[in-house]
């Protein structure tokens, strides 16, 4: 099969698996975790990064060739994730920033309007933006329309390990979008992952279920491979379902030669 | 309507009768289900329910690394003002003890801003006592504007305020706010608070919600764990703060779990609460609020601090003075308000956070106006 790259902001990624710096026993994991799952993008709440700490900043933990996504976390509003990823950018995080605008405390779901503002704004500044949406295609397409270089749908809730449940509905976007969809929360197994690669998603972002393992460093290997079997079984197109058994070998083949 | 209404109809309700009937089915159900009402909470408060601390913690322990990680949030304290016009019988600042009384000049708050942001501490947690007229809202202000050059969060625990006073607080650099109820139970509020503002038990209930309206990213409430029925307590303090999580989407509730010290500042009380108890509030909170931060100070000893870690803390004082000043060199402490058992200074702490498994977090938030 030819080369499979995913192209954003004008970076190639070979590895479809992104990965999160939250909720790790110890920064010191992240490294190794990302060396074991080839992982190339890994995404960095700006609120947790100290670029005065010298010792303790966690960009020391990121190595220099995977690219940082930060992201907005904190945000209520539009106003506040433009705030949030002018600073990134100054703090010397790059053009790449995750928009997540969150005005619910309960559910942490994403705030689609304010999003949408904010993508609006930044990819006006040369940002490359990357939305964590509810997944719905009207806004989908809005956020296209203003510059998103990818849309990131979430599964089930942050954090809830509870897999696809906005299937349906990220199946649509997979189908009418021109950006990449990369899944973005609620993945809780490798298998889940590979899922919804085979939907066709472009890539996944995983955080919680690789950080909050017994073995972040397995766990992240793991969740790559399922991220590669599933974009290959993508590839290579799934047989189709049916309602009916279908022998491998039919009785009646001989007919038609 | 306000939480008040919820502590109005819990009144009438017989506790002991409830816990009476509560079997070990009620126990294991409530232990099993993945969303608990608010009676489902009070099971696994009630003493059957002490019989199945383990599966309790083993679910507690799931809940909060899924929701929070290995990680816990440090804080410190930072006393400006002793001066106080209430009468609280538990309270080492109590208006009618003769201790002695200052409150911080803006040099001193500077001085020892700069010997605690030398520890490595990001998040400040700014108290006074109840002094209107010796800490009005310009020092106030003035403290916080020049405290959140040093800290990347600073909050607040003081004196009830006005949504408006809020405002301001919010305006120059306070992004959250902790206020204890101390005792849920009116008629022990009235008996424990005697003189002084804080004698308004609705006022002081209801400040939580005024600092949610006003703006603050996160509001943290909590009883006094040793002034009234431990498990009451317990269970009103979770029920306000799901009410506010409810009520207020946009804000970050959470919970601090302060256990009186027996015989502190003079006062003893018929309401402690053992380890094994304090153990089981907190593992049935986090069951009943799988979200909400929990805190737990350094009024705990070291060592059971450390065992509580998996079990549902979030969130750490370290290094803590509880008397005004204490951390420079040229600004002596005065009498704690209470007194501290985990005596480690902030690197203890820190390396004892590490060797459990877990990641210490300086640094969770940025003021972005």
């Amino acid at each position: 099969m030819q080369q499979d790259g995913l192209d954003i902001g004008g970076r190639r990624f070979s590895n479809r698996l992104f990965t999160g710096t939250g909720k790790f026993a110890s920064k010191s994991l992240i490294p190794k975790m990302l060396a074991a799952s080839g992982s190339q993008m890994i995404t960095v709440a700006l609120r947790r990064v100290d670029t005065g700490a010298s010792k303790d900043n966690i960009l020391n933990y990121i190595p220099p060739e995977v690219t940082l996504l930060p992201n907005t976390s904190g945000a209520r509003t539009a106003q506040e994730a433009v705030r949030v990823a002018r600073i990134a950018r100054e703090a010397g995080c790059g053009r790449f920033i995750k928009i997540e605008v969150i005005a619910d405390m309960k559910y942490l779901m994403p705030d689609n309007s304010e999003t949408l503002k904010a993508t609006e704004i930044l990819a006006k500044e040369d940002f490359v933006v990357l939305p964590y949406i509810l997944p719905d295609l009207i806004l989908a397409r809005r956020l296209e329309s203003a510059g998103a270089a990818a849309v990131m749908p979430l599964g089930s809730p942050i954090g809830s390990n509870r897999g696809l449940k906005t299937a349906e509905l990220i199946a649509l976007l997979i189908e009418n979008c021109t950006v990449p969809v990369i899944v973005d929360a609620g993945i809780g197994r490798p298998s889940q992952a590979a899922a919804a690669m085979e939907m066709g998603a472009d890539a996944v972002l995983v955080n919680t279920a690789i950080a909050t393992a017994r073995d972040p460093e397995t766990m992240g290997k793991a969740f790559s491979l399922a991220v590669q079997s599933g974009r290959m079984a993508y590839r290579a197109q799934l047989a189709p379902e049916r309602l009916t058994a279908q022998a491998s070998s039919p009785l009646t083949g001989f007919l038609q030669s | 309507m306000t939480f008040f209404r919820t502590v109005e109809a819990y009144e009438d309700f017989d506790f002991s009768r409830f816990f009476e009937d509560t079997g070990p089915q009620d126990v294991e159900a409530a232990i099993g289900r993945e969303k608990l009402s608010a009676l489902d909470f009070l099971t696994l408060l009630s003493p059957r329910a002490a019989d199945y601390l383990e599966p309790m913690a083993q679910k507690a322990h799931r809940l909060t690394v899924q929701y929070f990680g290995r990680t816990i949030q440090l804080f410190i304290p930072l006393y400006i003002s002793n001066h106080c016009t209430n009468e609280c019988l538990y309270c080492g600042f109590n208006r009618r003890h003769r201790i002695k009384r200052r409150t911080l000049t803006l040099e001193e708050i500077e001085a020892e801003a700069r010997a605690i942001s030398a520890t490595g501490m990001q998040h400040l947690l700014l108290l006074t006592g109840e002094a209107r007229r010796l800490t009005p809202m310009d020092y106030l202000e003035s403290a916080v504007e020049l405290l959140k050059q040093y800290f990347a969060s600073v909050s607040i625990e003081m004196f009830p305020m006005d949504e408006g006073e809020y405002g301001r607080l919010k305006s120059a650099g306070v992004d959250a706010l902790t206020v204890f109820q101390e005792v849920y139970d009116r008629q022990r509020y009235r008996l424990l608070h005697t003189a002084g503002r804080k004698t308004d038990y609705n006022y002081r209930l209801e400040a939580p919600e005024r600092g949610a309206r006003a703006g603050f990213r996160g509001v943290n409430i909590g009883a006094l764990l040793g002034l009234g029925d431990i498990r009451q307590e317990a269970f009103l303090c979770g029920l306000h703060a799901d009410y506010l999580e409810n009520k207020f989407l946009q804000t970050e509730v959470s919970i601090s779990l302060p256990r009186l010290n027996p015989a502190e500042g003079g006062y003893s009380t018929d309401y402690c609460a053992d380890d094994k108890t304090f153990v089981q509030l907190l593992t049935a909170l986090r069951c009943f609020l799988p979200r909400t931060g929990i805190t737990v100070s350094t009024r705990e000893s070291a060592a059971f601090r450390d065992h509580l870690m998996p079990l549902g803390v979030t969130r750490y004082s370290a290094g803590s003075c509880t008397g005004v000043g204490g951390y420079a060199a040229t600004v002596p402490g005065t009498t704690p308000q209470f007194e501290i058992t985990d005596q480690r200074n902030v690197a203890q702490v820190v390396r004892a956070i590490e060797d459990r498994g877990y990641q210490p977090i300086y640094k969770d938030w940025d003021r972005i106006q």
